[in-house]
């Protein structure tokens, strides 16, 4: 019977060496050989601890604003404390987890197996990028146990430099340090991609989740200066009282704003567009077919990239910025919607004619499109300037970035690590528990989300402790959806752990994929792979026509 | 509980506004039905285990893909010019509107009327009539949000910005402040009262009587000293205030800038930022001397001077 095609030819070897050890055998399981290792594979491992307890507690956060949330009267914490709860939850879940989610992750573990290197271009400074991550994060975590900060992510002026009383200076060497962690990581992706690719593997026979990390790691390494200059700005003003944004001292409080969403726009792209390159790998496999307008897909990613820089002014539009500089800025956030609804549109198509298995990764691919697709049309209405004005600063605008965000990167991350685990781990997870919980994840997502575009359409302000009685309705049934959604995440956590030990050993290539790193043991051996392959296919040479069994049937 | 799904609506931008959102709506239902209905088509039929013909097609993959690059964006077109529109109607107050003073403060809201009636956390407004709102900030940034008219602004130290809303609904409905501004954040709250413009007239009256904004502007005017040298014959070389408001200024530095209540405030702060053209800066700031409240009484009294001609002016 005819397979699936390989994207590579593996070069006959003339004494096959004895099998290679998996890259948790070789060099052992002491502390050192993990805190001093410079495996992109295990570095990627390191990654996801870090990134899991700042996920943890971020979400603890999120647990404790959706319970006071549940009364109209701030009856459970105090203002200042509910205050400290979603600057805690805002700052922990944006840089420390979700820039770092796909990027760090996935990335570090997959960029170099995909592209048939050993290893990054770089791996001391992919392992100095981890301990700058951690450094930042204690600062953080630091700042969040000794007082905390009550500023919101976004520490907008003059607040934040004269008034608040919080930590507000760690929590900003927190975030500065944890920036050049993404500079450096960015950096060594975009070397990685230039210069490791096989033999035979040239720019347009790389697979989509490169072309997105590639347009990710651009915005990381040219944005995140700007964020780190913008926030020692206000370090300096807090410190040394030189007047830059407060207009007491002379300063300009609108500045801030533009300096920090220069950066921070770009960086809601960071926050999905490495989303959709794991999304184009999940598609394709699963519909067993080549994705639909390979050229389109990967470079509308590096459009919403470039796109993304010019956009910054429309988290402005209600600010006293020019109503002409709105008017700029509310066209180019039309036309960095296009690209991405140009996805969507090739995903579906992808489906076409394919032959669709439903297995954990793919139902969690098939979320995120129906979640994406929520966001991304309430993005229009938001961009739409006169009605932005009415829902800027409201739960409309929350429930929108929730959708990109958690229903569209959490989504693809958590698809993404189901489907690279038994490449990561060796190890099966259970596929019943898997799709349980994706369903039990997307309804509670949307019960969560939902209720939060109409109580802010109806005018709740976001970041309010208490609030007006009539809203309470929707409060409660995105209070109730949390929980689901907390079980949601909950089972995965366990039941993958559990697959460390329990789960089935799994063979190279569970899910008969292309990709080259399907083509080498799992895990795979420290170097990657016994010989350099050579590339001589498109990505996705699937065939529909054949039918096959993939692991999970 | 109750279910709204739908804020008042308390004027005919809001009117507006929620066209836009209904035009946004059947969008989104559109492209919803356009995406989900042949996904979930294909998924069905082409599932694992489904026989199906799965011969690949040869389809004009160029073309498709120009064709759904191109339509989406002139699509998404028609709503940007449709909501610039909505945006400019709202962000431009119309000219001869009644001016009500705003000024945030962590964490409440002083308004003070032309009359000089002022109020804490509650706007009474006469229905029927434009009504701009002049706001600023003593502190940090807040945001006027007025739900039930679909406008809002940020209110910002330091400087001037306006909000307009015409009422066309007699009622009391919210007023909240949009942008985070500290620990009590959420108790920055109120209510905006629209009545009757002759319920309005008697409401204003009870709350009399007290000097309107402009005596109490001259009298500041007179306690800080500025006539001394802005008014009449004085001996100091100071540029006349009468008729300034409003009209372009030249200034020392050659360039031209639009009196208004921002130049004014600026003037009064930091007099040797801009120096009006032919004069030397012998002004005093007076930074911490003036309140915003006394600022925005300031101004009134310099607007009203702004019909009247410059007296004439003695050189020594």
């Amino acid at each position: 019977m005819k397979t699936t095609m390989p994207q590579t030819v593996t070069p006959e070897i003339p004494n096959p060496p004895q099998r290679l050890l998996s890259y948790f055998e070789d060099g052992g399981q002491t502390l050192g050989s993990w805190l001093l290792t410079t495996d992109h594979k295990r570095i990627g491992i390191l990654y996801l601890y870090s990134i899991l307890v700042f996920f943890v507690i971020a979400a603890i956060a999120a647990a404790m604003m959706r319970m006071e949330l549940l009364t109209p009267a701030g009856d459970m914490v105090t203002s200042q404390t509910y205050n400290k709860l979603f600057t805690m939850h805002g700052t922990l879940m944006v840089w420390f987890f979700l820039i770092p989610s796909i990027p760090s992750v996935l990335g570090n573990f997959l960029v170099p197996l995909m592209l048939g290197a050993r290893d990054l271009a770089f791996p001391k400074l992919n392992l100095l990028s981890w301990y700058l991550f951690n450094l930042g994060g204690l600062l953080a975590l630091y700042a969040v146990a000794f007082g905390g900060v009550d500023t919101g992510w976004t520490f907008y002026e003059p607040y934040s430099s004269a008034f608040s009383n919080s930590h507000v200076v760690t929590m900003i060497a927190g975030v500065f340090v944890a920036g050049f962690s993404s500079i450096l990581t960015g950096l060594n992706f975009i070397v990685s991609i230039h210069k490791l690719r096989a033999p035979g593997l040239t720019w347009f026979k790389l697979p989509l989740f490169l072309w997105s990390t590639y347009a990710t790691s651009i915005i990381l390494v040219l944005a995140t200066p700007v964020l780190a200059m913008t926030l020692v700005l206000v370090a300096t003003e807090k410190i040394w009282g030189l007047g830059i944004f407060d207009p007491k001292l002379g300063g300009d409080p609108v500045l801030f704003q533009h300096l920090f969403w220069f950066y921070s726009h770009p960086a809601v792209y960071v926050m999905i567009l490495p989303g959709m390159g794991v999304i184009s790998e999940l598609i394709t496999c699963f519909s067993r077919k080549p994705i639909f307008g390979y050229h389109f897909v990967a470079f509308s990613s590096v459009a919403i990239a470039l796109i993304g820089f010019f956009v910054w002014g429309h988290h402005m539009f209600v600010s006293s910025q020019s109503v002409y500089a709105g008017l700029v800025f509310s066209l180019l956030s039309y036309l960095v919607a296009v690209p991405s609804a140009i996805k969507v549109f090739n995903w579906t198509m992808t489906l076409y004619r394919g032959r669709i298995h439903f297995d954990t990764p793919m139902l969690y691919a098939l979320a995120f499109i129906g979640l994406f697709m929520v966001g991304g049309l309430t993005g229009l209405f938001l961009a739409a300037l006169g009605f932005d004005v009415h829902v800027h600063g409201t739960y409309f605008v929350v429930a929108h970035f929730h959708y990109i965000m958690v229903g569209g990167m959490v989504t693809a991350f958590l698809g993404g690590l189901h489907y690279w685990w038994p490449k990561i781990t060796g190890r099966l997870y259970p596929e019943n528990l898997g799709r349980l919980a994706a369903l039990i994840i997307f309804i509670g997502f949307n019960v969560t989300f939902l209720p939060q575009f109409v109580v802010g359409y109806l005018g709740m302000p976001r970041r309010y402790h208490a609030y007006a009685p009539e809203f309470q309705i929707f409060n409660v049934m995105s209070s109730a959806g949390a929980s689901i959604l907390g079980i949601g995440y909950l089972l995965p956590l366990i039941y993958l752990i559990w697959s460390l030990k329990n789960g089935k050993k799994a063979p190279p290539n569970p899910w008969k994929a292309t990709g080259l790193e399907w083509q080498t043991p799992s895990p795979p051996p420290k170097q990657n792979f016994a010989q350099t392959p050579i590339v001589t296919q498109k990505p996705y040479q699937y065939s529909p026509e054949i039918e096959e069994e993939l692991i999970h049937g | 509980m109750n279910f709204p799904l739908f804020p008042a609506q308390a004027s005919k931008v809001a009117e507006q506004t929620d066209y836009i959102y209904w035009g946004l709506l059947c969008l989104s239902a559109a492209v919803c039905l356009i995406v989900f209905v042949p996904m979930v088509y294909f998924l069905f039929k082409y599932r694992n285990g489904n026989p199906a013909d799965r011969t690949p097609l040869e389809l004009p993959e160029y073309k498709i893909e120009v064709a759904w690059t191109i339509v989406p964006t002139l699509i998404f077109m028609c709503f940007y010019v449709w909501g610039s529109r909505q945006y400019f109607l709202i962000e431009r107050p119309p000219p001869d509107a009644m001016q009500i003073n705003v000024i945030g403060k962590q964490w409440m809201w002083k308004i003070q009327h032309p009359e000089g009636n002022r109020e804490i956390n509650e706007l009474h407004v006469p229905m029927g009539r434009d009504v701009k709102l002049m706001m600023t900030s003593e502190d940090v940034i807040h945001s006027f949000f007025l739900p039930a008219f679909r406008v809002k602004q940020d209110v910002v130290p330091g400087r001037y910005t306006t909000e307009w809303i015409n009422a066309d609904k007699i009622g009391t409905y919210h007023l909240f402040c949009s942008e985070y501004c500290g620990t009590s954040h959420s108790l920055m709250v109120g209510r905006i009262i629209v009545m009757s413009p002759a319920d309005y007239t008697s409401w204003l009256a009870k709350g009399q009587p007290e000097p309107s904004l402009v005596q109490s502007g001259e009298s500041l005017f007179r306690q800080l000293g500025c006539s001394g040298c802005h008014m009449g014959n004085s001996v100091i070389r100071a540029p006349p205030l009468e008729g300034v408001f409003g009209k372009p200024v030249p200034l020392n530095d050659r360039t031209v800038v639009q009196a208004d209540e921002g130049y004014i405030r600026d003037s009064i702060l930091f007099p040797a930022k801009q120096i009006v053209g032919g004069y030397t800066n012998d002004m005093p700031s007076f930074t911490g001397k003036v309140n915003e409240e006394q600022m925005l009484e300031l101004i009134a009294y310099i607007k009203s001077l702004e019909t009247q001609s410059p007296s004439p002016e003695v050189r020594p």
